[in-house]
């Protein structure tokens, strides 16, 4: 029996167990339509009793045609655009794509804007990270509690979010050389509070779940993925490093004004779920840190390059690629200009879509209640694995 | 010993569940359609068009120059110019929509036809009940819907309104100033020759 697109399984594998055992694999689909599928994703998975034998993504069904479109619209068009790709952190994505543009046209961010950058930022990956944290533990089968302390602080950050950029979640904030709109007053007041006050959140939350030993039976040693491979299968973000590997872009490109914050890139040692759990726990204590610092240090000034048109402007043909340490991975966008409004080639690199590949070679011989949980910690978003 | 993790988390859980009772911080959450919490002044949902004054066939800030049109992202706003002009508020004689509609349906709130329209005549509105019965004709919304007055503006905006009403008022004087000369010089003329 087969599903969808998927090749049919051998049917040499399908009805003839290794050890010579009785009986048949089963085929299933999980998902697209499951809440811990995390959209419209599908597993098909085949099953030896509960054991995973063999695992295959199947995805596209959010397919938006988002490059394309991008092809034929002004490049600002796009910017409202890239909201709607990972769209729990859309002002990182905003980040990258304004910095793909500015290193085409050759705009000059002023340095108010790229504080404002690194808050927004920074505040974003708190919301990506207490979400997935969130999410995981639901998948794990803690109905709601953790979710909702997760989500009762990430919407404290989207409402500064909205008084900012008038929306929760599609920020649409960031401009070609700068930013849209000069902060509201008390803002930054507010971001302080909420960087004094977060710690308390995380300790509570760690002691809701880090010493848990339902918890630590669920994630430790399951779903580790190797060292070597995260590397060959070019996994970044969070993943990456809680398998070991030091790789930061925010330390690697220094991209904006990072290379002025004091912060330490926290990394796992044995690759499991677990470590990734603890490395985004880690990873908000820094994003605290460099709030702490950017709040501190924020000079005034105007926002945006006097230089910049928002408009109807024409790159001199040429190519660029624009990273960032998005919350999730690299997210990088690469653009070639032919000197028209458009852009000749539009390009995402998308971190969950790359995280993903490594998705079967995690679950494998893993239970099937496992490999939810595994797939959770991968921290994909289908918006912007399918574009 | 086992289970002691387990016993910690229960008892955050039970400080977060006592907690509700007497903390704000702990208790998030409102009884929506009775309690409402204040909107951000920034937020935005769809779109309307300013006037000035009290008619909003006259005031209408639009003068159907189609930038939005052009520049909105998945192409909601539908705009046909007039074939005739009228003055508009610095009393220049200006092309006006005859036709201006926006398909909420498709609108994404993003906000560019705002930030592009050199006119300010288009403003993003926060009202977001907007539910209705027909999908296709109740979501297509027309010139007459979109007419909202720059006092509704200054209510749902006041920074920015204000900040564009400043804007506004500099112009017109620049332009009156601009005039006045011009005016003058022309008075003492004799006159124009094809009148004679």
């Amino acid at each position: 029996m087969t599903f969808g697109t998927t090749a049919p399984v051998d049917e040499q594998v399908l009805h003839h167990s290794p050890d010579g055992g009785e009986g048949e694999y089963l085929e299933i689909a999980l998902g697209p339509h499951h809440p811990s599928t995390h959209g419209v994703f599908r597993m098909d998975v085949v099953l030896d009793g509960e054991r995973v034998i063999k695992l295959k993504p199947v995805f596209g069904y959010l397919h938006r045609n988002h490059e394309k479109i991008a092809e034929s619209a002004s490049y600002l068009a796009s910017m409202p655009y890239t909201d709607r790709l990972d769209y729990i952190c859309s002002l990182t994505n905003n980040w990258a794509y304004a910095l793909a543009v500015e290193k085409l046209a050759g705009f000059q961010v002023p340095e108010r804007a790229e504080y404002i950058r690194v808050i927004t930022a920074e505040l974003t990956r708190l919301v990506n990270h207490t979400s997935t944290i969130g999410f995981l533990t639901q998948e794990m089968g803690a109905s709601g509690t953790p979710l909702m302390y997760a989500f009762r602080e990430r919407e404290k950050i989207l409402d500064l979010f909205e008084s900012l950029t008038g929306s929760r979640m599609m920020c649409n904030y960031m401009r070609f050389g700068g930013c849209r709109v000069e902060l509201p007053s008390g803002w930054l007041e507010q971001v302080k509070k909420i960087v004094e006050e977060f710690p308390r959140f995380l300790d509570e939350y760690e002691q809701l779940l880090t010493g848990n030993e339902i918890f630590m039976a669920r994630a430790q040693g399951i779903g580790v993925l190797k060292k070597d491979l995260a590397i060959n299968a070019g996994i970044t973000g969070p993943m990456l490093r809680a398998s070991g590997v030091n790789y930061d872009i925010r330390k690697v490109d220094k991209y904006g004004i990072y290379d002025r914050f004091d912060f330490r890139i926290p990394l796992g040692e044995h690759g499991d779920v677990y470590d990734r759990y603890m490395v985004r726990m880690l990873e908000m204590r820094e994003s605290l840190k460099i709030l702490d610092q950017a709040i501190r240090d924020i000079p005034s000034g105007p926002i945006m390059d006097p230089k910049a048109k928002i408009r109807g402007f024409r790159p001199k043909p040429g190519e660029a690629y624009g990273r960032i340490e998005a919350p999730k991975g690299e997210l990088g966008f690469y653009l070639i200009s032919d000197g028209s409004p458009h852009p000749y080639r539009y390009r995402v690199r998308p971190p969950s879509l790359i995280n993903l590949t490594v998705l079967e070679d995690m679950c494998l011989g893993s239970s099937v209640a496992d490999t939810i949980v595994i797939f959770g910690t991968v921290d994909i978003v289908l918006g912007e694995v399918d574009r | 010993m086992l289970g002691e993790g387990i016993l910690k988390g229960l008892a955050e859980t039970a400080k977060n569940f006592f907690g509700s009772f007497v903390s704000k911080e702990r208790l998030t959450t409102v009884q929506f359609p009775e309690e409402r919490l204040p909107q951000a002044e920034a937020a935005r949902n769809f779109p309307f068009l300013v006037y000035d004054g009290h008619d909003w066939q006259a005031g209408l800030r639009c003068v159907a120059c189609q930038i939005c049109e052009k520049e909105c992202p998945p192409k909601c706003i539908f705009i046909e110019k007039s074939k005739d002009k009228k003055p508009d508020s610095m009393g220049k004689q200006q092309f006006y929509p005859a036709v201006f509609n926006i398909d909420v349906s498709v609108c994404m709130s993003c906000q560019i036809c705002v930030e592009v329209c050199p006119f300010d005549a288009i403003e993003m509105d926060t009202a977001f009940e907007l539910s209705t019965g027909d999908r296709f004709d109740g979501l297509l919304w027309r010139k007459a819907q979109l007419a909202k007055p720059n006092s509704y503006f200054h209510q749902i905006h006041p920074t920015a309104a204000a900040e564009i009403d400043k804007r506004l008022a500099e112009a017109k004087a620049k332009a009156e100033a601009k005039a006045k000369p011009v005016a003058a010089a022309a008075q003492p003329d004799p006159a124009p020759p094809t009148k004679s």
